[in-house]
């Protein structure tokens, strides 16, 4: 009989050394943290009236809102364009939005002075403000996030609902639920697969807006008005390599075979992405003539260079070249520097290029912001390993399966 | 298969980029930002004449008192230490005195207040995610308190740097600045420093009348002045203006141009969310193609 594969929660042993080390981090972040909330802003981080954003909002929210791009490039590539073959990627690239979009939350949530008017935003418009704009789309876009994930929730406990103790009166009801909701949801999925694409390339893009209003104090080789393109074209180009690198560490991690197949073949669009990102950053420089900043050897332009070099173009050549694309080592390699690339952007646009008239010194980031910063991806990790062992997520071979595309639109 | 794969997505990939990128591209001279029909015509502002202002900083002391903060003895305010270092507005006093060396006449330094420039068209206000600032019919932008969330995107806008953030609070942390006195104001006093200002460094008076005032100046003291007065056309016009013997530069004031500050990040705003035609035609783009990929997908699976 052969082999099929399908998702199915994976059988593993949670703590490990590696989950042990990382369940500290994660403390150690939370410390900091519960300290943030019980004596302010100021007792934690370095941040001041000269540098009112740091690295929460630079890198939680900004950089980590264009690392969850997996879930909607993914989404896209598999249900809008129907490359079945993506299918086995979706799930796992859904989960890490839906971890990665909450903790943007909870980076918000932390950042802000009053963390009890978050809903604010909910009644108070102001649709001139860009801030106003991702934080709407964020929400809904989280919101359809867990949509989207109900159908794991369903197709886990459909049948086999096990309430412990007096609960188990609710047995049925609650089949009952996940039944009605299942037969629903197939039907009415695809709305909300094609909203996920549209709220991600609004908020995406928007979040480029965002730093524009700084003007003049924000660095030149930055500062420009195709900013919400740039970011929405990085965004395209960090999804795949995004879903890549998870589904090589989960596989080593859980010691299964990696889906290289599958991966190769993704790894073709990333080259073609990465390019047209570069193009319309060199476009833009050109255009501006901020090139000339470049010339002169300071933070900024260091900064810049190992953003393009390093983040960009090196990667680029790397996805181009299909001895690499074969290769679990070259992807990965090439994967992660992408990765990067885009993390040290959204960090160059937010934190380095941020220049107030003002200063008395410049900002760096506290001991206490790195470790709510470390412990944020720390329990972001931990969650998601807890999750494909709860979950159908992860794709494995099954004897004689039949692979079931979950979200096949019927009628469509 | 794969090439046609390929290609299909970049197509359309290439597709979103533009219908973007055409948003983006958006000049900020076609989108005026916030339009300038909100502001009244009879707005007030206050000149500041930096080559009569003394350094007295009774002004820090009047504002401070007029808040409700502790201002201290004003008899304190004339110790010269405090001008050693260039100090900001900060959360219990919304002005500051600055002085610099002046090389023309060594014995008359000259001295710089600074606060919020209450501009006309606020990078602020449009910034603020929840829409807590506003600008006023006479001239002030201030804030409502109650409906700030604290997330100070506020401070990254502002081109002058100004509202500070109580960073030391858990609780009620709040945004603060100069608020152009306007409860003083309204009941026809003028703003704290304004009053107290012993040699009318400050004049308080309707825009425009400040502007012909200043001209008429510059006019008959050419020699006291530079022909500029600061704040006229910067990021489109503040409410509080300078004069000064020296460029501006040399006090610290940032060099802006003469566009809104909020401009640009706006008419992009409104480019990408256009009453909702850019999205809503994103969502049907993406609707048709899953419909036509879909039907794709099963004639290829006949065909094989
Ligand atoms: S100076 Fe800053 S705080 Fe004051 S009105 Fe202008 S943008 Fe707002
Ligand atoms: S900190 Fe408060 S006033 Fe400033 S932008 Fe945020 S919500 Fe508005
Ligand atoms: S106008 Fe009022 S709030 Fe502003 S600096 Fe003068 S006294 Fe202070």
């Amino acid at each position: 009989m052969e082999h099929n594969l399908q998702p199915i929660p994976v059988k593993h042993k949670y703590f490990t050394p590696g989950v042990i080390f990382i369940a500290i981090i994660a403390a150690i972040g939370m410390t900091f943290l519960l300290g943030r909330f019980l004596f302010g802003l100021g007792a934690v981080t370095n941040l001041d009236n000269f540098y009112p954003w740091g690295i929460w909002i630079g890198l939680d929210v900004a950089a980590g809102v264009a690392l969850a791009a997996g879930g909607f490039t993914t989404a896209a590539l598999g249900h809008i364009w129907h490359r079945d073959k993506y299918e086995v990627l979706v799930r796992p690239a859904l989960l890490t939005a839906l971890l990665g979009y909450t903790f943007v939350a909870f980076g918000v949530f932390t950042d802000i002075g009053r963390w009890y008017y978050i809903w604010h935003p909910l009644i108070m418009w102001n649709g001139n403000s860009a801030l106003f704009e991702v934080g709407i789309c964020v929400m809904f876009y989280l919101t359809v996030l867990y949509i989207e994930f109900l159908p794991m929730v369903t197709e886990r406990f459909m049948g086999k609902v096990n309430l412990p103790g007096f609960l188990k009166a609710f047995n049925k009801i609650v089949d009952k639920i996940l039944h009605v909701l299942d037969r629903t949801l197939n039907k009415v999925m695809w709305i909300f697969i094609i909203a996920g694409v549209v709220l991600s390339c609004l908020h995406q893009s928007s979040l480029g807006t965002l730093m524009i209003i700084a003007g003049e104090k924000m660095h030149p080789l930055w500062q420009t008005p195709v900013l919400p393109l740039l970011f929405l074209l990085s965004a395209f180009s960090v999804g795949f390599p995004m879903v890549i690198m998870e589904s090589l560490t989960a596989s080593k991690s859980f010691g299964m075979k990696p889906e290289k197949e599958v991966l190769t073949s993704l790894s073709r669009f990333v080259g073609p992405l990465l390019g047209v990102y570069l193009a319309a950053k060199l476009g833009d420089m050109f255009i501006r003539e901020s090139f000339v900043y470049l010339a002169e050897i300071n933070t900024a332009s260091i900064m810049f260079t190992v953003e393009m070099v390093i983040g960009v173009i090196i990667p680029l050549r790397m996805f181009l070249s299909p001895a690499v694309r074969e290769n679990t080592t070259g992807l990965y390699i090439a994967s992660m520097l992408v990765i990067f690339g885009v993390l040290l952007n959204r960090f160059n646009n937010f934190v380095i290029a941020y220049d107030p008239p003002y200063t008395d010194a410049s900002y760096f980031p506290s001991v206490g912001e790195i470790f709510v910063t470390l412990g944020f991806v720390a329990l972001e990790i931990l969650l998601y390993r807890a999750f494909v062992m709860i979950f159908p997520i992860i794709s494995q071979p099954v004897k004689g399966a039949i692979q079931k595309a979950k979200y096949a639109i019927k009628g469509a | 298969m794969g090439k046609q794969t390929r290609r299909d997505f970049l197509k359309v990939s290439a597709a979103l980029g533009g219908t973007v990128a055409g948003l983006s591209a958006l000049s900020p001279k076609e989108a005026k930002a916030a339009d300038m029909k909100n502001l009244s015509e009879d707005r007030m502002g206050v000149l500041v004449d930096t080559t009569v202002c003394i350094g007295c900083r009774r002004c820090e002391w009047m504002c401070k008192k007029t808040h409700g903060y502790d201002a201290g003895d004003i008899e304190t305010y004339s110790d010269e230490e405090v001008f050693n270092k260039m100090r900001r507005p900060h959360n219990e006093g919304y002005t500051v005195v600055n002085r610099y060396d002046n090389p023309d006449q060594p014995y008359h330094p000259i001295n710089v207040k600074v606060q919020c420039m209450h501009c006309d068209q606020p990078a602020c206000v449009s910034a603020c995610i929840v829409g807590a600032f506003s600008k006023k019919e006479d001239g002030s932008v201030i804030w409502d308190t109650g409906m700030c969330i604290g997330c100070r995107y506020c401070m990254v806008a502002c081109p002058f740097q100004i509202p500070t953030f109580e960073y030391d609070k858990a609780i009620e942390p709040d945004i603060r600045k100069c608020d152009f006195c306007h409860e003083r104001t309204a009941e026809g006093l003028l703003p704290g420093c304004v009053e107290i200002c012993p040699v009318e460094a400050l004049t308080y008076g309707k825009r425009r009348d400040l502007i012909a005032i200043a001209e008429k100046r510059m006019e008959l003291y050419p020699d006291r002045y530079i022909n500029k007065i600061y704040g006229h056309t910067e990021v489109g016009g503040t409410s509080w203006m300078y004069m000064a013997s020296r460029d501006f530069h040399e006090f610290d004031f940032p060099k802006l141009k003469n566009n809104p500050a909020p401009g640009v990040s706006e008419s992009i705003q409104h480019g990408i969310f256009a009453y909702f035609v850019p999205p809503i035609a994103l969502y049907a783009l993406l609707g048709g193609i899953m419909w036509v990929s879909k039907n794709k997908e099963k004639k290829h699976g006949e065909d094989e």
